[in-house]
Parts: structure tokens; sequence; C-alpha cells
């Protein structure tokens, strides 16, 4: 398996191993300014240096092969460390092509070696590339893990008064965000036994035909669990876009603020409780 | 529809292919009204029929392209807004733009709402695409 390159290669990298490492650390050092440990460093570099070294002489020169699997795994795990402190890609990938600067001098000096060097050079780009896919990727699981937290953040049940819950909604009403606010809102319902909902909408921007559809759904489902719903944070430019529209909100109640909708569910309250009182006697 | 000189090189656009360039587009033109003059009811009612008529293009028409500009006619001002895709276009018109039709699971108001929220509309389908141009004025 192990062509005649490979094992000249192998010959300088083992002989050479000390010096290059040492040199290797420097550079990536020196590129990283100080923002990880010396000691840190040459652990992983040294490590990396030594699952290359295994790789090639296991299978030749091909990062993509079974041989570099080792390698391969390594520098995911560097990349995704670095792409978590917060490292541009370019300084993650660098950390791999230092090793090229490094063995230039040492490899290039004889026609043999620049032969082997530049095959080499091809190895350490395909690894350097892997270094890139790995950090964007690492890059984008943390952005959906944080649009993930957003969504729940941004979506709080807080009870407003005995019997009342109130659910302030900010920014778009997608269907997942829907899907979350009807979750919490039914939730909430049950777990402090109110009888009343108020959606606030003052923080929604855009009331469009989707917004309402969620809104509506929302309401229904909080209906047939016999819970009344206001909607309020009607403000006037909403209330004629609304209407110009053709939305219908049926025989929802609907407030202009926040605390008149309080009150209608406060004096709601207060009536069916003298009701109860009635029926007693 | 008149030509208002919204062909001009003034002309922002956003691109559709996700409900968050939906957003954008909104945003676009919330800007561009405002900077324009429009009045805070006239500016929502834009941004609404921008936000329906993007959502209709990023569903049926699998995407397309939002222009919006700022024209002029004689001494009032205005925002023009441009939808083109290039989907499967609609095939009766008439059907589609009558309150409470949808052909997906909407509530079947966004065309006809977005007319009644604009003060100019005109909408061109063809199979291969199709084009709905709003404008409001200041007043």
């Amino acid at each position: 398996m192990v062509d005649e390159g490979a094992r000249v290669l192998l010959d300088r990298l083992v002989t050479g191993r000390e010096e290059f490492v040492a040199q290797w650390t420097g550079r990536v050092g020196e590129e990283l300014r100080g923002r990880l440990s010396t000691v840190e460093l040459s652990r992983e570099l040294g490590e990396l240096y030594e699952a290359v070294v295994a790789g090639l002489s296991a299978g030749g020169l091909d990062g993509r092969g079974e041989s570099f699997g080792e390698a391969r795994s390594l520098l995911i795990e560097l990349s995704r460390t670095r792409a978590r402190q917060g490292f541009t890609p370019t300084e993650t990938a660098r950390s791999v092509f230092a090793l090229k600067e490094v063995l230039e001098p040492a490899l290039a000096a004889d026609a043999e070696g620049a032969r082997v060097y530049l095959q080499f050079a091809r190895l350490l780009d395909d690894l350097g590339l892997l270094t890139t896919e790995a950090y964007v990727r690492t890059r984008e699981e943390i952005i959906s893990s944080q649009a993930e937290q957003l969504l729940e953040l941004s979506t709080p049940v807080v009870k407003l008064w005995d019997g009342v819950v109130g659910v302030p909604l900010v920014g778009t009403l997608d269907s997942a965000r829907t899907q979350v606010v009807m979750e919490k809102l039914l939730q909430t319902l049950v777990d402090s036994d109110s009888t009343h909902a108020i959606i606030d909408i003052t923080g929604v921007a855009t009331v469009d035909t989707q917004v309402a559809q969620h809104l509506l759904k929302t309401v229904v489902a909080a209906r047939m669990m016999g819970a009344q719903c206001i909607i309020s944070g009607i403000r006037p430019q909403i209330a004629q876009t609304i209407v110009a529209l053709g939305i219908e909100f049926g025989d929802i109640p609907t407030n202009a603020s926040l605390s008149d909708a309080l009150r209608q569910a406060l004096k709601e309250i207060a009536a069916n409780a003298e009701d109860d009182v009635r029926g007693l006697l | 529809m008149k030509d208002y000189g919204a062909e001009s090189a003034s002309a922002e656009s956003v691109a559709v292919a996700s409900s968050s360039d939906v957003v954008s587009a909104r945003q676009m033109v919330r800007t561009l009204s405002q900077r324009t003059g429009l009045s805070l009811v006239h500016q929502t009612k834009l941004v609404t029929a921008t936000s329906e008529l993007g959502r209709n293009m990023l569903i049926y028409g699998g995407g397309g392209v939002v222009r919006a500009a700022s024209v002029l006619d004689g001494t009032r001002s205005g925002v023009f807004v441009e939808f083109a895709d290039e989907g499967p276009g609609i095939a009766d018109l008439d059907l589609a733009m009558t309150d409470g039709w949808t052909s997906g699971n909407g509530m079947g108001l966004g065309l006809s709402g977005a007319r009644r929220l604009v003060d100019e509309f005109d909408i061109a389908s063809r199979p291969g695409g199709t084009t709905v141009r709003i404008v409001k004025w200041s007043r």
C-alpha cells in the first residue's frame, strides 16, 4: 500500500518529529497570539502529528481515505473547540496549513523531497478544508440551538391575576411560534386553574392573515378547554388594516390595551362567582 | 397601471426563498414607506399587503423577488412594490381574487385583502410566472 514517496516522507517526519512539532506549535501559537496556552497547543498538535504519521504509514497520501480516520476525527474535534472559543475559520485552517510552512524548508531542499512535499501539501490542503467544514457545521449547530432557545424565551405565559393568564407576543407569529405559544398557554391554563387568557399583540408589528389565523386557532384551542380568550393590544393602524383585509374575529373579545382586557376578565370572573353563590343559596 | 418611473435605479430588492425573507421584504418596505412619508396607517397597510403578497409568492409561486421604490405622480409621493415569481401561474384570476377562496390552507383573504389595502393593484399571471404590482400613495 505504502508507495515510495510516502515512505520517504514518513522517514523524515518520524526523524524530525520533535523539531517539527515544536516549530509547528510556535507558528500556530504566534497566529493565535496567546489565546491558547502553549502546553495545550503542543499537546493538540502533537496528537495530530502522530495521527497524520500513522495515517501515512497505513495507507499513503489520501486524506479522505480510511487510514486518516483518526486524524480527521482529531481535526473535527479541534475545529469544534475553536469554533466554540470564537476563533475565526482562517485561524482554524491555518493551524493545519502552518505545518506546510514548517516542512517546506526541511523537505524542499532536494528534488526528491520537493516532489514528496507537494504530495504532502495536497494532503494538508484537504485536511485544512475539513477543518473549515467542521467549523461551519459547528457554527450552524450553535445558531440553530440559539434559535430554539429564542423561541422559548420569546413566548412567556404569565399569571396576571387569580384565574387570569397573559401571553405578551412580540415580533412575528409563524407556525413554529404559534405551536410553542399554544402548548405553553394550554398547559398554564391547566396548571394555574385559570378561566381567562389575555393574548396581547402590542409587540406584533404586522398582523396579516397568517398571524390572524394562528391567533384564531390558539383561541379556539383555549376555548375547548373552557377558558375565555381576550385579544388585547389592537392599535388603531392594526384595527384599520384588519378591517381592510376582511379578517373576522367573530365573537372573540378584543381590546385596545392590556389593562382594559384585564378589567373585562376580572368583571366576568366576579359575575361568575356571584352566580355560583346564588346557586348555592 | 401607469408607469411611475419605478424601473429607476433607486429600486431596492429582496429575493424571497424562505419565510424569513418575507420578514426582510416587510422591513425593506417599512423603511421605504417611512422615508417616503407615508402615515402610520398607510405604512401598516402597505407592509401588511407586502406580507400577504410576499407569502403568496413563496407558497404558491415557489419564491421570487420583491422590488420596492419611491415614486412620484405630480405632487404626491408613494411607494411602489412589485412581486415577481416564476411559478406555475394562477389558473383562474377571478376565482383567486374572491374573498375566502384558497387553493391552500390559508384564510383566502391574502390577494383580495391586499387589493383593498393599497391604492393601485395590478396582477398579471401566466404559466411560468406571476407579477403583482401595487402602489400606496401618501394621501
